[in-house]
């Protein structure tokens, strides 16, 4: 007989408790190749606000292209510095700031090559369960052909892609609208 | 070339929306927009994993704290994880949050006037072992109230966050305690439309893991995501 998922519940108010210990805000450990960045941004609400209380995790493939797991099997390398897991808690103004480098392309659907992402989880009070999105970057020719990406209207595809800042080359800047004109893209992978 | 198979959908009913407007914080956070379906990639079939190393020690211990021991009544919280498919989960972390036996969170944003335990943190981890099993040696927590609506009190529960082998099975859900008043009251835990959905968030009284003169057990299973049957047609570049 087939047993089924258990139900998603909220992280509620108090997620701190459980889940700072994990802060994972600079992923690039020792020996890591690739392009630095620093990605900040603002998490809002319906009303404008920001949310004081969200957390997000990050999953992304170094350098290469390769992610640090069993089931990829390409031919890539991996870096024992690069993990590719990131975990961020928002500050009272809504704002979370992380550190990593700009993942290399993977395969995706028929074979095709996504352009470089970060797969996001946004966990928060009045969440029943996550927020699944992406974070592209900013100039990447390859974005126009992305498999995903293509899949999103394209007025709201700019939600999903950082913008660059006066604060250099190597910091960029992607919010999260979780309502309103500008709603964040989010997508559904099943739960 | 690697097939690699993705995750099934949950059965209809059983995942709550995101939009439950009797939880009031849901209004304005909810996408208003459809959520926009993906097919699965190498991205979301994969996913962070986490050694024993990265536990502190005694983890899964939450009754002991400054060398003093917590305040109220001590149970053991155990179980396993499990996909669908009836499979072990093995070597995933899971954590636990939770108010003290008073009903309060060792957060600066808890302001309910009940008392701090000073030996008491509320947080636990641990790694399932290789047939998925897990335990936590805890203290009951209290029921309390929130802001939800008038006289709104939440049941005693434990939040629990787990990874699985992949992005697509990241869970967080929260187990709750049998013959709970609260339950049938509670927005959160009702937030699901099927109720047997609902009443496996339920833990079950267990005399296996009740030790005599301690503490008594409660069994909580979690269940992640099965695997499709079919690969989902990916050929990785290699």
């Amino acid at each position: 007989m087939s047993l089924q998922t258990t139900t998603s519940q909220t992280v509620g108010p108090y997620f701190g408790i459980g889940m700072t210990w994990l802060i994972r805000d600079n992923l690039i450990g020792e020996g890591v190749s690739g392009d630095r960045f620093t990605i900040q941004g603002r998490v809002f609400d319906g009303d404008g606000l920001p949310v004081p209380d969200a957390i997000l995790e990050i999953w992304q493939a170094n350098a290469h292209g390769k992610y640090d797991h069993p089931e990829d099997t390409q031919r890539k390398l991996l870096e024992p510095g690069f993990k590719g897991y990131g975990r961020v808690l928002v500050s009272h103004e809504g704002m979370f700031r992380f550190v990593t480098i700009k993942p290399g392309s993977v395969p995706g659907p028929k074979g095709k090559e996504q352009a470089p992402h970060l797969a996001i989880s946004i966990f928060m009070r009045g969440l029943l369960k996550r927020l699944v999105t992406r974070m592209y970057f900013p100039d990447d020719p390859r974005n126009a052909d992305d498999p995903i990406l293509t899949l999103v209207e394209p007025e709201r595809r700019s939600t999903l892609i950082a913008r660059k800042t006066a604060g250099g080359a190597g910091t960029l800047e992607w919010n999260v609208l979780l309502q309103g004109p500008d709603e964040t893209v989010f997508f559904d992978v099943g739960l | 070339m690697t097939q690699l198979a993705g995750y099934r959908p949950p059965y209809p009913g059983t995942q709550p929306n995101h939009l439950h407007p009797p939880y009031v914080s849901s209004r304005k956070r909810a996408p208003t927009k459809p959520l926009v379906p993906i097919p699965f990639t190498l991205t979301e079939i994969t996913g962070p994993s986490f050694g024993t190393e990265i536990l502190p020690p005694k983890a899964c211990d939450l009754t002991r704290l400054r060398g003093g021991e917590a305040i109220g009544e001590r149970i053991v919280v155990s179980g396993r994880v499990l996909d669908e498919n009836s499979r072990p989960v093995p070597n995933t972390l899971i954590e636990i949050w939770q108010a003290n036996a008073a009903g309060r969170y060792h957060h600066e944003v808890d302001k309910h006037d009940a008392p701090l335990d000073p030996n008491f943190a509320g947080s636990g981890k641990t790694i399932t072992d290789s047939e998925g099993r897990y335990r936590f040696l805890t203290i009951r927590p209290g029921e309390y109230p929130w802001g939800n609506h008038y006289n709104a009190w939440r049941p005693a529960h434990i939040h629990f966050s787990i990874f699985g082998p992949a992005f697509a099975t990241r869970l967080v859900t929260q187990m709750f305690f049998p013959g709970d008043p609260l339950l049938a009251f509670d927005p959160i835990f009702n937030c699901t439309a099927d109720e047997k959905a609902r009443n496996r968030l339920i833990s079950v009284f267990d005399w296996e893991t009740t030790s005599p003169d301690y503490s008594l057990g409660y069994r909580f299973d979690l269940i992640l995501r099965g695997r499709e049957a079919t690969p989902m047609g990916d050929k990785l570049g290699e």
